[in-house]
């Protein structure tokens, strides 16, 4: 099953780059002209959003940076604690929607420093899998077609990170008791 | 509310910073973010022109009508107000795919058109639509096949059996989707009822 799963992932991009081009070859679109027609939009769209990713970047450096986020994460940690979960675990739950590459820092010092079979580094490993950026996501998608109010698409995103947090947490807890 | 999250995240950043005594590291962050910012846009570049122009070329052979067809019984419950065959749905579930296959790099450009598609057919431009906000939900809850990532992680780390929190990870995604997608359900039935007293 693991191995199908791994094979599926690792083949699935050459498979779409053959099955889009081979299929418009089929079907006679002229295959060059379509991806350039399509690519030109490309540059456009990433320029586009380099205002909100920049106002999102700055607001979530500083955030961590200035240790505000530790400070945050040291006050709910003794409640937590009553819990069973390790206090690390806390900030990379607090950094999971705000930023993909720190959460996964994290996550990656967790594994290392307790262990990957431990109850903290399978938690973590479980944790990071199950939630998105939702931030970025936010940010990007919304900014680059100029929608300003995101209504509950905010509250949405972050529920669903929450939601994933506990399931991780029960399932963990549930399958690797520690 | 992003508005309120920005503002809190950037003052108590420069509050505790400030009550650290390590004021000058706000000046030296706001600079190197915003850099960073840029460059993660620059890099952006390379891959949304790809799978665009990719995304063309299936779009002109069919391939994407095609998909919308597929996943109609789906797509005209979750989305009432696209059109069933729209090309927005095809984007989405390209989307969503490469979500459930953890390819991160592919769903970012598939996302972004859907977006644009969707944008096509919002009544108020600066506002989220209906269609918008659940496709966001589905997105940041989706389901994870493969966190390919972070078993890298545990192999790198040396774990046992690096592989064990897929079925778990799995079960927390299918719960969550499942879970955030029907309060996105309920949500728009309580306004369409709001609507209707008012």
């Amino acid at each position: 099953m693991m191995q199908l799963l791994e094979a599926v992932s690792r083949w699935a991009i050459p498979f779409l780059l053959c099955l889009f081009l081979v299929l418009g070859w089929v079907r006679r679109v002229p295959v060059y002209e379509a991806f350039i027609k399509g690519a030109a939009e490309g540059f456009q769209t990433a320029v586009r959003i380099i205002p909100y990713l920049v106002a999102m970047f700055v607001a979530i450096k500083v955030f961590r940076e200035s240790g505000a986020m530790d400070l945050f994460a040291r006050i709910g940690a003794p409640f937590l604690g009553l819990l069973g979960i390790p206090p690390d675990i806390l900030t990379l739950a607090l950094m999971r929607p705000l930023s993909g590459s720190s959460a996964l820092g994290i996550a990656t010092e967790i594994i290392r420093t307790y262990g990957p079979d431990s109850f903290a580094g399978r938690l973590a490993s479980v944790m990071q899998g199950t939630t998105d950026t939702t931030f970025f996501v936010l940010t990007v998608y919304f900014g680059s077609v100029g929608v300003r109010r995101y209504r509950h698409a905010v509250a949405l995103g972050l529920l669903a990170d929450l939601t994933g947090l506990i399931a991780s947490l029960f399932i963990c807890h549930l399958l690797f008791n520690p | 509310m992003l508005n309120l999250i920005w503002l809190c995240l950037i003052l108590a950043g420069v509050v505790v910073a400030a009550g650290n005594g390590r004021i000058d590291i706000i000046t030296e962050t706001f600079f190197s973010a915003a850099d960073e910012g840029v460059k993660v846009c620059l890099d952006l570049i390379g891959l949304m022109t790809l799978w665009l122009g990719m995304l063309e070329v299936a779009r002109q052979a069919g391939l994407i009508r095609i998909l919308a067809r597929l996943v109609r019984p789906l797509a005209v419950r979750l989305f009432p107000e696209v059109p069933p065959e729209h090309p927005a749905l095809g984007a989405i579930i390209m989307n969503i795919s490469a979500n459930i296959l953890g390819l991160g790099n592919a769903a970012t450009p598939f996302g972004l058109k859907a977006m644009e598609e969707l944008q096509k057919l919002n009544p108020r431009p600066d506002t989220a639509s209906d269609a918008m906000c659940t496709f966001l939900a589905a997105n940041t809850s989706c389901i994870t096949l493969v966190p390919a990532t972070i078993i890298g992680v545990r192999i790198a780390a040396g774990s046992v059996n690096p592989t064990e929190i897929v079925g778990p990870t799995i079960f927390a995604t299918g719960f969550s989707m499942a879970f955030v997608l029907l309060l996105d359900s309920l949500w728009r039935n309580f306004i369409k009822t709001r609507r209707r007293v008012f």
